[in-house]
């Protein structure tokens, strides 16, 4: 077995082998038992600083990977667009730099343009991690979101996943895609037709326009949220009927005829895409996702952090 | 290359039910003490040591956990090695109990070392003791002392001991390996 990543960055899952995955998920079910415990921090990254560097809003990923930095008792620098030079018109290289040159090892970066992580890891000599990027990658969600599927059902080799939302704009449907692939699991992508990008099954997912035919389908369904603040124009009439057609609520869940796992990366417009008691539902692993999301981030940080050596640095 | 063997299976057989008697002699019939394997290779002569204290005390329920200390290690980005965690499995509470760890090998003491602040981290016990099979004497780069100790052995840096585990027996041999 593998025991050390093939990739230096973690930039998108497509870099990543499936073997790197599961040592991944092994790694995380370790930093999971430590979490859970009395005291939950090891003092593993206790010599390296990591800089959060959030060019869009964020809630969850942010704190995740905070959370992730402390507990294995790393520098953490929050660093946020609003509040920074980037708003007095410096370039992404020349602020990494200077972040950098006050000795920091590791860059998690949000940015709302696609590839930007790739960009900084080529331009700089700092460890990137893509916290997502624009309508591009968002591995650790992709990773967490596959460990959870893992954790709830045994394996995900042959499981049949579906992603309802909106395909087009989302790096969590695109990451999963890959990510699921990878793993051996069958996927689906059902949505409003225009929000399906065209040619999509050149990816291997099945497009399925009817929510409750794809359910029926489906083991587990990843029910995503429409991004409006990525949409430029109007890609389906209204909210409301999109609810109507994509939204699942309770009485579609149980109408089924089977127990299908629900899961949704957040954050959630309750009503919208998921209803309340569907969201909060037994069959929901929605807050398993954002606890599981704590153990993959510590097991990233570690691996990648094991690619470098504090001697060579010095 | 050489190798030699200093002690075959029934040896250690000897040897794990002199330390159990020990271990009985100080602990008595063990229901405020814990043994605890450290990850890798000490857990399955942890686990040898609890059936022979077990059968000794009459104690079939002595609590027993394995203990990973990988992420409390000093040579974590040091020497480019690749450290690989393994699971824990302490379901019991440590605080105020006396703790025997053990291990197969004692060298640098290193990963005992890291142990004791990994233990320190589920809780204060009211003692920890050290229990190692083989005690390499001479490398010792930290104040780290065992307790009950199998053999000790005189040995250089470049030589290997290896702990053995036969399929079809219940104690380990010990080798060492001189390159």
């Amino acid at each position: 077995m593998n025991e050390s990543l093939s990739v230096n960055h973690l930039l998108g899952i497509k870099d990543l082998t499936p073997t790197d995955i599961d040592l991944i998920f092994k790694t995380a079910d370790n930093f999971k038992t430590v979490i859970n415990r009395p005291i939950k921090r090891v003092p593993t990254l206790r010599d390296i600083t990591i800089a959060n560097v959030f060019f869009e809003n964020s809630t969850r990923t942010r704190v995740s990977f905070e959370i992730a930095e402390k507990r294995l008792s790393a520098d953490v620098i929050n660093f946020s667009s609003a509040s920074s030079s980037v708003s007095k018109g410096e370039s992404l290289i020349d602020t990494v730099n200077n972040i950098l040159a006050m000795k920091v090892d590791m860059v998690v970066m949000r940015h709302p343009a696609p590839g930007a992580c790739i960009f900084l890891a080529k331009n700089t000599k700092t460890q990137v991690i893509n916290a997502g990027d624009g309508t591009h990658e968002h591995p650790t969600q992709a990773l967490l979101d596959a460990y959870s599927i893992r954790e709830k059902t045994g394996s995900i080799a042959g499981k049949r996943v579906l992603i309802v939302g909106d395909i087009m704009h989302s790096r969590v449907a695109i990451s999963n895609i890959f990510c699921l692939n990878k793993l051996g699991a069958e996927v689906m992508v059902c949505g409003p037709a225009t929000l399906i990008p065209k040619h999509i099954e050149h990816l291997g997912v099945k497009v399925e326009y009817d929510l409750k035919k794809a359910l029926q389908w489906c083991d587990v369904a990843n029910m995503l949220r429409i991004q409006l603040e990525r949409q430029d124009i109007k890609y389906f009439p209204s909210i409301r009927e999109y609810t109507m057609q994509y939204g699942l609520n309770k009485r579609l869940l149980e109408s089924i005829g089977k127990e299908i796992v629900v899961m949704h990366p957040g954050p959630i417009n309750r009503g919208v895409e998921i209803t309340s008691d569907v969201a909060d539902h037994a069959q929901s692993i929605i807050l398993d996702q954002v606890e599981n999301g704590v153990a993959i981030r510590m097991a990233i940080l570690y691996l990648l952090a094991m690619k470098t050596n504090a001697n060579s640095i010095v | 290359m050489s190798k030699r063997r200093i002690l075959d299976s029934q040896l250690t057989g000897i040897i794990l039910k002199r330390i159990a008697l020990e271990i009985t002699e100080n602990h008595g019939d063990m229901t405020n003490s814990a043994i605890i394997g450290l990850q890798p290779r000490g857990i399955r002569l942890a686990s040898q040591l609890k059936e022979v204290v077990s059968e000794i005390t009459g104690n079939k329920n002595i609590l027993y956990g394995e203990l990973d200390s990988t992420f409390y290690r000093d040579d974590f980005r040091k020497d480019n090695k690749i450290l690989v965690p393994n699971s824990i499995q302490i379901d019991f509470l440590i605080e105020n109990k006396t703790i025997i760890i053990v291990d197969d090998v004692l060298y640098t003491g290193r990963s005992v070392r890291s142990a004791l602040n990994a233990l320190g981290d589920f809780g204060r016990p009211r003692k920890i003791e050290l229990m190692t099979l083989v005690d390499r004497t001479f490398n010792r780069e930290l104040p780290i002392k065992p307790d009950y100790v199998g053999e000790e052995v005189d040995t250089r840096a470049n030589d290997r001991v290896e702990v053995l585990w036969n399929e079809n027996q219940t104690t380990p041999e010990v080798w060492i390996i001189t390159e």
